[in-house]
């Protein structure tokens, strides 16, 4: 049950990466690996924070704004100074590794009895209910773990809706059709080069928080832990397309969350089947891959059909 | 009214692929006048309206909109005062969105976006009412995506989006050479009443002598990255299809000298 329930946790907490790279992916088709940094610039900021006594909302809060300006940085590099996409992300994602070891000041930062919103979300829920253990289907489930379920589960919800209202205003909709089609978006009075840095922006701020919510779960920062995260956010995206099979916002968003939640219970259920963990990169990748080229081979499976124009 | 003078471009300069595009092209377009421009492949014609519309900056010259010189502006800027429509009609819509969603984002040309709600219920009378008028019966499909429309329908779209907001200027280029013969003659039905009833300053690119011959009241024709022929009034109404092709002919005919033998026969018969 602590497996299921710390499966979901990560799996809910991961879907603002899977938000994130959806934004830099899906609507720009931007290949941004500045968020394997930007997981980590997110965790180091929240947990130094932490440590230094920072309020727990303050601290996420800021780790997102670090993000956001990762992000920045990766979008001025590739519209301002003309360099290809993937290299403008390896550039921050490298310069990262160093700026997170400063932020840092090693390459580990534990959380042990410091104030973090799972320790706010646990006294919240002891308080709500009284209760110190509770029990579902007879399973016995450390409170902790439950409160920190819901929290999860509610910073998600409020950061999909919000990202899904948000894609739902004037800035958001020019968002999207500078993604969709730059050249018509521009014939309509919108600099792309702007949307591109913003929505990196966005994507990168999401996906440092979902690192700073990462290190307070999980109790500590590391330097290494954003290593394949943008392939792991991927995966997440193309489970949750194939879930909900519909190109419609509101379903690819919901689609983004339930596919890193299943990704998660699968990663979980093939360790405890006896996975090498240090094979789950490997996987994870070859996964990913099979998944981008499956659409492909299946259309040709069924056989050519007809120009449709 | 637009005032454009002397611009000049040239594409890779020094370089064996340099192309002097544009060589010195003056004009002046006073406000609601229609212009076709023709000319040969390479004449510099699409060249010139990207000009205009800043797909690039000129290397010389300046080019006035109504008075706002919009030389050094970038392309986005200048959405503000311009409209388009492109050759190739999944050029001027976002094919993922929805057909209302690409109005709305029509309707804000050249303005500010914030984080006020995009699609608002109010709005969608307007849109029905302004999209019948394309008498395509897309206005009962507002949200179906764009992608899911024919060329035409998408062309037809695209210059309702281009003067939903009444431009400053219009540029056409070549908006129905890619589409078939019906779809064409729509759409350059529907350009025709939009630009007389908006009392649009207009300028078409097309490749069709039938189109030159029959829209607008000036008809400029480009060779070289200049203007060579300028009719307005009542030459441009006596123009026929054979009298443009006859001038084609003709420049034609001086492509076929080398440039010293034509610039000798210039100076000894001018």
């Amino acid at each position: 049950m602590t497996l299921l329930i710390g499966a979901l946790t990560i799996g809910l907490i991961l879907s603002l990466l899977a938000l994130g790279v959806f934004i830099s992916f899906r609507v720009f088709e931007f290949p941004d690996i500045t968020a394997d940094g930007s997981i980590t610039l997110g965790a180091a900021v929240a947990a130094v924070l932490l440590v230094h006594h920072v309020h727990p909302v303050v601290a996420t809060l800021a780790a997102a704004c670090a993000g956001g300006i990762a992000g920045t940085l990766t979008g001025v590099i590739h519209t301002r100074f003309g360099i290809n996409k993937l290299l403008s992300g390896i550039l921050v994602m490298t310069a990262l590794y160093s700026t997170n070891l400063h932020v840092m000041g090693k390459s580990n930062v534990p959380l042990l009895d410091v104030r973090s919103l799972a320790t706010l979300a646990e006294g919240a829920f002891t308080s709500a209910t009284g209760a110190a253990t509770l029990y579902i289907f007879d399973w016995n489930v450390a409170v902790r773990d439950a409160a920190t379920l819901i929290a999860a589960f509610g910073a998600t919800a409020l950061v999909g809706i919000a990202l899904y209202l948000f894609f739902r205003t004037n800035l958001g909709t020019a968002m999207q059709a500078s993604g969709d089609n730059p050249q018509m978006i521009r014939a309509l009075g919108v600099s792309v080069e702007n949307m591109i840095v913003l929505g990196l922006a966005l994507s990168n701020a999401l996906i440092a928080l979902s690192g700073a919510l990462l290190a307070q779960y999980q109790g500590f920062a590391d330097v290494q832990m954003g290593i394949g995260m943008v392939v792991w956010g991927l995966a997440s995206i193309i489970i949750g397309e194939a879930l909900v099979g519909v190109r419609q916002l509101g379903f690819i968003i919901a689609g983004a969350v339930m596919g890193s939640v299943l990704f998660r219970l699968l990663v979980a259920i093939a360790l405890r089947a006896g996975l090498d963990p240090n094979d789950l990169k490997l996987v994870t990748a070859v996964f990913v891959f099979c998944a981008l080229i499956l659409p492909g081979f299946l259309k040709r499976l069924t056989g050519p059909r007809p120009a449709t124009r | 009214m637009l005032t454009v003078n002397a611009i000049r471009k040239t594409f890779n300069p020094g370089t064996p692929n340099e192309v002097r595009a544009l060589q010195g092209v003056t004009l002046t377009i006073p406000t609601a006048s229609f212009v076709v421009v023709i000319g040969t492949n390479g004449s510099g014609k699409s060249t010139l309206l990207n000009a205009l519309a800043g797909t690039f900056l000129v290397d010389n010259g300046s080019i006035v909109v109504d008075g706002t010189d919009v030389t050094r502006w970038p392309e986005h800027r200048r959405a503000s005062l311009i409209g388009r429509v492109f050759q190739n009609p999944f050029s001027g819509t976002a094919p993922n969105m929805t057909i209302a969603e690409n109005l709305v984002l029509a309707a804000r040309r050249g303005q500010s976006r914030g984080l006020g709600w995009a699609l608002k219920r109010t709005a969608r009378q307007e849109m029905r009412d302004r999209i019948s008028r394309l008498r395509l019966g897309l206005e009962d499909r507002l949200d179906n995506a764009i992608g899911s429309l024919s060329g035409g329908q998408r062309q037809a779209l695209t210059l309702l989006m281009a003067s939903w907001l009444r431009p400053t200027l219009l540029l056409l280029d070549e908006h129905t050479a890619a589409l078939d013969p019906r779809s064409a003659d729509h759409v350059i039905r529907l350009s025709e009443e939009i630009i007389s009833r908006d009392k649009l300053t207009a300028l078409m690119v097309t490749h069709s002598m039938q189109q030159a011959s029959n829209l607008g009241d000036r008809l400029i024709m480009m060779h070289r990255g200049a203007i060579l022929h300028d009719f307005t009034g009542a030459e441009k109404r006596r123009l026929r299809p054979a009298d443009l092709l006859a001038r084609f002919e003709s420049v034609r005919r001086a492509e076929l000298l080398d440039e010293p033998a034509a610039e000798m026969l210039r100076r000894t018969y001018a």
